[in-house]
């Protein structure tokens, strides 16, 4: 480096001749363009930039000269510097997008096969058609009324008008408890729910009440010993057989889905009068289908009994049969399930593999 | 029962179109559901044949078989044209010149069998000679239908049969049997008559009650009755009416008429002889069951009683029955039990071959009495059932006497002039209807006038008071009538079951659907609530939701490893459990979830995770009987809290159970076994979604594992129940894989303690400072323990306590363990300083250097 020297001539100062600066910066350009890498940048970028290249070191000699020369000369330098600069910043800029973009393709991992990296767990759908249609009632301003499974034969039978000799309790093929003097079954319905409520509450009542129940049959594809019902219980002023009807019609099309309706038939049950079958129309065929698997082509399901309650089973759970009528229904969870849901075999619910279950997962 | 259509058109309008199908769905309208349709199912060519030749040859298999040429006519099958068939025919009641029925190749048979061309024993045989049997006309006695004495009282169809002629319709055999169920209500409805009634009752066509016919006056020359009963069933007779009619000098092996043996196998009975068959056909046709004595086995008289204590019958079944005093027995002169009143006839008088004078009995016999005695020696008869769902009292004398005359007509009988006819029967009592009734019970007008025709169409007396309309019942209703039910319907005793009839005959399908507006309900329970949370809880955390069945084994307790005296030992048993391996009722749902693990990995499901939340029964202390009150009002409060404490206990618990791997191997690394932390974790997570911390100290109990077992209780206390690996040898003992893992919970405990509304605690939003303690205790001193005292001296700016490790070795030496704690302090007021932590830290230290005798390492 030169010092301040007043006849200094700039064009003889060989660092700011316009053809060395004109070099350096093709040569800086050039070194840049060809970096293919940020590493190769960063060499260039000292290179071309560091205090150590051309174009510093030609800034530097313009302190040294005369102030007539530096304006041309420190424009001539700024203009080559801010070149450069501009050229090292598009290249940065270029070469960190393309190292982004390798990074994400290095990254790539392959998710298109199912990992079974946290346990999956899940309700049984029982269970989950369950609280479905117990809140199909709650949304009509029901309640859920629940009692105990080894019943007293009393609440069970006696009280729902099923007296010690009627024919109808021979068909209820009830477990008893040992020794039967006890006076204690196994609920074959949950009937005695209802006659509880009755009997600890004044109507108006509406009341839905769920729970497992049992009969004397063999397991097979079709029946279980140990199985689910719903039943209903409305007890009030006024209340008819229309709007037993309508509380169905309400309740399969929010199950099933619009539209679907029930139909009833003249049955027989001694704990209501009159007493009816109830079917639902097929909601997989609308009764279109004579070949239909669901309803086999009859365009109606079964689903359960229902009635009036019976004054003799108002009378005794405390209630005065001259003030408030009621109705009740009986519908069974597996056969919702079977139907709903296209389960073929019973025991596929009753066995508790983890299978069934996981197949439905949390909601139904 | 069974209805033949062709039987159905005697009684009752049929419109001649009407299939089976038809006639079901009107029975449906009116509530005999409809069971099955049967018959109509033969498909021809089925004709009849004339028996040209009979070549009888002899097999190697002893039997001898008949090669028979037999002309079928003209039937309209090209094989046939014309031509006599060749058919091999292994009966013997027949010969050339007879005719027979012949199903040709291309028929059909019930069964279905088709009938096609087929070699035997050495020949082609073109079709097939027909029994009775195979057509489901009836019973073969003697081989196959020879249609001479098939069509025996018929002559003039027997002079036109011709070979050829359709043997479908020659024989009735299109004709369909209507099979409905009968409710218990509608005891009638076993009879033709019944259905009949209800049919018309559909359809408004005409009734032609079969009972309408004329009965001899009874005197008192007849067979002497005498009727005793010295233990009434709830103050009933057992037997109100009897009637006594003798026929002597009865053809008894004279053959049932086809007509009548064909109605017999079409209701589903077995045709027998003619006596036997004569009074089905009278139960089938009105409902009452007869019963036909040999008379000359009888000593005099007959009559009813109690059975004697230790006395016995040999009935019809051939079984030796011990009778019991409430049975009420048909006894002679002599007093010698003759059958158990209305169930079944004994051995000593029946009608045999030799039988020429026959005692024709019809009786009334009380309901309870007869369903007692059926169900105690478990034998249901076509009588028994009848008796028992009520029988028209009213038809006793005209079965009595149909019976009569078919004996006399079919079995060339003559009748004793003589009619016993004891009648104790209480006279009906009508009862008053308030019309008005139907409409507000079903929410649909039915006027007036349509409710007085459908009472008066089912048989009821109504009797309007004179001035119409200014009668009121009890409950001031107007418009009240009386109303006398028929004979035949005892099941009619009140208003409301005079709306159902009102409502049926109108039809079920008109009746309006109105959704009821229900009061403004309050929702689920907090309990019902707490047990969705719990149930998702679980599956969210990865477990499966099962059921099981609750019973089970009386050993199952032995391979759970609890005491003698575990209270959880003390059950309840089924008296008819459907298998005796499991009569007992569970203590605890792990009794059966473990048997669900077991078949789960069993089926190859090797890393499973199962809970199921279901009730239990604790076997309470001492048993109390539950009084079995009658039902006239509501029991005393006394009564009905006996009743209720009858019941067992029955806590709701919430079980989990696992074995096999919680966490997959994988691409990302070896997986990772269930163990003992994962159970007790599962547990807090239960009790932590319901708002409950849940206090756990280690325990020893059956079944779990002595040194991995986990009590939860609350804060209070209060078990909830217990968590951890279980017992090797309880592994071993229910085939589980190795180092299963269970828990247990109650779940109506953690109801109770929850439900208060929870208070919330203010953030602080001044930065946490944390800090790390390794302190050494003996093995036996708990974490837990430690835990609590660092607690305790760390104070109220103590946010989170974690256990991060757990270091036993060299270092801390024998018997002894390092517990590593990270402890987070938070002030509300301002941010901690180094020092104010470190000095929280020390008395934290000092706290549990004293409480468990930690030493910082």
């Amino acid at each position: 480096m030169s010092g301040p020297n007043k006849q200094y001539d700039p064009v003889e100062v060989a660092a700011l001749d316009p053809a060395a600066i004109e070099q350096a910066v093709a040569d800086a350009l050039a070194a840049i363009g060809a970096a293919s890498s940020l590493e190769e940048l960063k060499a260039a970028r000292l290179a071309h930039q560091g205090e150590k290249s051309p174009l510093a070191l030609a800034n530097r000699e313009i302190g040294a000269l005369p102030p007539s020369a530096k304006a041309e000369a420190g424009k001539r330098v700024g203009q080559a510097r801010g070149q450069v600069g501009q050229a090292l910043k598009v290249r940065q800029e270029e070469l960190e997008a393309e190292r982004d973009e390798r990074i994400l393709v290095e990254e790539t991992v392959d998710l298109t096969v199912r990992v079974p990296r946290r346990r999956l767990g899940a309700r049984h759908p029982i269970s989950l058609v369950s609280e479905r249609v117990e809140d199909i009632f709650v949304a009509m301003g029901w309640e859920i009324a629940e009692g105990p499974e080894v019943e007293s034969e009393w609440l069970n039978f006696d009280a729902l008008n099923l007296g010690a000799d009627h024919p109808a309790r021979q068909m209820q093929d009830t477990f008893f408890i040992d020794p039967p003097e006890l006076g204690l079954v196994l609920r074959t319905h949950t009937s005695p729910v209802q006659v509880r409520t009755m009997l600890d509450n004044e109507p108006p009542i509406y009341v839905l009440c769920p729970g497992k129940v049992f009969r004397t049959d063999e397991l097979d594809a079709t029946h279980t010993p140990v199985f689910h019902q719903f039943e209903g219980l409305v007890v009030d002023e006024g209340i008819t057989m229309a709007h037993l009807k309508g509380s169905l019609d309400a309740f399969v099309s929010r199950l099933f889905g619009d539209g679907t309706v029930t139909r009833l038939r003249p049955s027989y049950f001694p704990f209501t009068e009159p007493s009816a079958e109830i079917d639902c129309r097929c909601w997989i065929c609308g009764g279109q289908d004579p070949n239909c698997r669901t309803c086999g082509g009859t365009g109606w399901i079964e689903m359960g009994g229902c009635g009036m309650v019976n004054r003799r089973v108002l009378t005794a759970s405390g209630i005065d049969p001259d003030r408030y009528t009621g109705f009740a229904f009986g519908l069974g969870i597996e056969r919702s399930l079977m139907l709903r849901h296209g389960v073929g075999d019973m025991h596929d619910i009753v066995e508790g593999d983890v299978r069934f279950s996981t197949q439905f997962g949390m909601e139904i | 029962m069974r209805a033949p259509v062709s039987w159905l058109r005697e009684l009752a309008d049929v419109p001649a179109g009407a299939t089976g199908a038809d006639i079901a769905a009107s029975l449906v309208k009116v509530g005999l559901e409809e069971e099955a349709l049967h018959g109509g199912d033969i498909q021809g060519p089925l004709v009849v044949g004339r028996v040209l030749e009979v070549t009888p040859e002899k097999q190697k298999n002893g039997k001898t078989i008949n090669w028979c040429q037999v002309d079928v006519g003209q039937n309209g099958q090209m094989l046939t044209e014309g031509t006599p068939q060749g058919i091999v025919c292994g009966a013997h009641n027949f010969k050339p010149g007879d005719h027979v029925v012949c199903v040709l190749p291309g028929g059909v048979l019930p069964g279905p069998f088709e009938i096609s061309a087929r070699k035997t024993y050495g020949h082609v045989s073109n079709g097939m000679i027909c029994s009775a049997l195979e057509l489901g006309l009836g019973e073969d006695h003697d081989g196959i239908i020879v249609l001479e004495e098939w069509l025996g009282d018929n002559p003039d169809v027997v002079a036109g049969l011709t070979p050829g002629q359709d043997a479908i319709e020659l024989l009735g055999l299109a004709d369909e049997v209507v099979e409905v169920n009968v409710t218990p209500d509608r005891g009638y409805c076993f009879s033709m008559r019944g259905v009949a009634r209800e049919y018309a009752l559909s359809t408004g066509g005409a009734f032609r009650d079969p009972a309408g016919i004329e009965v001899p006056e009874a005197n008192d020359t007849g067979y002497a009755v005498r009727l005793t009963d010295a233990a009434p069933v709830n103050g009933n007779d057992g037997c109100d009416r009897y009637i006594a009619r003798v026929v002597r000098g009865v053809d008894v092996n004279a053959a049932t008429p086809s007509w009548m043996q064909k109605r017999l196998t079409q209701v589903g009975m077995r045709p027998i002889s003619l006596a036997v068959d004569v009074t089905n056909y009278v139960m089938m046709l009105l409902g009452q069951p007869l019963h036909a004595f040999d008379l000359d086995t009888l000593s005099g008289s007959v009559g009813t009683r109690r059975a004697r204590p230790g006395e016995r019958l040999k009935t019809l079944d051939d079984v030796d029955r011990a009778l019991h005093p409430e049975d009420l027995l048909i006894v002679d002169g002599s007093d010698t039990a003759l059958a158990i009143a209305g169930v079944m006839g004994g051995e000593s008088s029946e009608v045999t071959s030799s039988t020429t004078n026959v005692l024709i009995e019809s009786a009334h016999f009380d309901p309870t009495t007869v369903a007692r005695s059926s169900r105690r020696h478990r034998l249901t008869t076509e009588a028994s059932k009848r008796f028992e769902r009520g029988v028209d009292p009213d038809v006793t004398a005209a079965a009595a006497e149909l019976a009569v005359r078919l004996l006399v007509e079919l079995g060339g009988g003559t009748p004793d002039p003589g009619v016993t006819d004891i009648d104790h029967r209480r006279g009906r009592e009508p009862f008053a209807f308030d019309l008005g009734l139907p409409s507000r019970y079903v929410g649909l007008d039915y006027p007036r006038d349509e409710v007085l025709a459908t009472l008066r169409a089912i048989g009821c007396e109504v009797t309007e008071p004179s001035g119409v309309g200014d009668v009121s019942d009890a409950f001031g209703h107007g418009d009240v009538v009386s109303v006398l039910p028929a004979s035949w319907r005892p099941d009619l005793a009140d208003g409301p079951d005079l709306v159902e009839e009102v409502a049926r005959v109108r039809g079920y399908d008109q009746i309006p659907s109105v959704l009821p507006q229900a009061t403004a309900g309050r929702g689920l329970t907090h309990g019902q609530r707490t047990r969705r949370v719990i149930a998702t809880t679980l599956a969210q955390q990865g477990l499966v939701e099962v059921l099981s069945y609750p019973f089970i084994g009386r050993d199952l307790f032995d391979r759970l490893g609890y005491a003698a005296d575990d209270v959880r030992r003390r059950t309840i048993t089924v008296a008819n459990p459907l298998s005796d391996e499991a009569p007992l009722m569970r203590t605890s749902v792990l009794d059966t979830l473990l048997e669900t693990l077991r078949r789960n990995v069993a089926r190859g499901n090797r890393d499973a995770a199962i809970y199921e939340l279901g009730l239990v029964t604790v076997g309470p202390e001492q048993v109390r009987s539950a009084p079995v009150p009658g039902i006239e009002a509501r029991p005393d409060d006394a009564t009905l809290s006996e009743i209720l404490g009858a019941v067992p206990a029955q806590p709701r618990h919430v079980a989990v159970a696992a074995a096999g791997d919680a966490e997959p191997a994988g691409p990302w690394g070896p997986g990772r076994p269930f163990d003992a932390s994962d159970a007790v974790a599962w547990a807090l997570a239960v009790a932590k979604a319901v708002g409950v911390e849940l206090v756990i100290s280690a325990t020893e109990r059956a079944p779990w594992h002595p040194g991995r077992c986990a009590q939860l209780a609350l804060p209070d206390g209060t078990v909830v129940g217990h968590a951890g690996e279980l017992h090797p040898k309880v592994v071993a003992a229910l085939d589980l894989p190795a180092r299963a893992v269970a828990g247990e919970l109650d779940v109506d405990v953690l109801v109770a303690a929850t439900g208060e509304p929870l208070q919330a605690v203010a953030l602080s939003t001044f930065p946490p400072a944390h800090t790390d303690v390794a302190l050494v205790v003996d093995e036996a001193v708990p974490a837990a323990a430690v835990e609590a005292a660092l607690r305790e001296g760390a104070g109220s700016s103590l946010e989170s306590l974690v256990l991060f490790d757990t270091y036993r070795g060299d270092q801390v030496g024998e018997g002894r363990k390092s517990l590593a704690f990270r402890l987070t302090f938070r002030s509300a007021e301002r941010t901690l300083t180094t020092d104010e932590v470190s000095a929280l830290r020390d008395r934290a230290v000092e706290s549990a250097a004293r409480a468990t005798g930690a030493v910082q390492r």
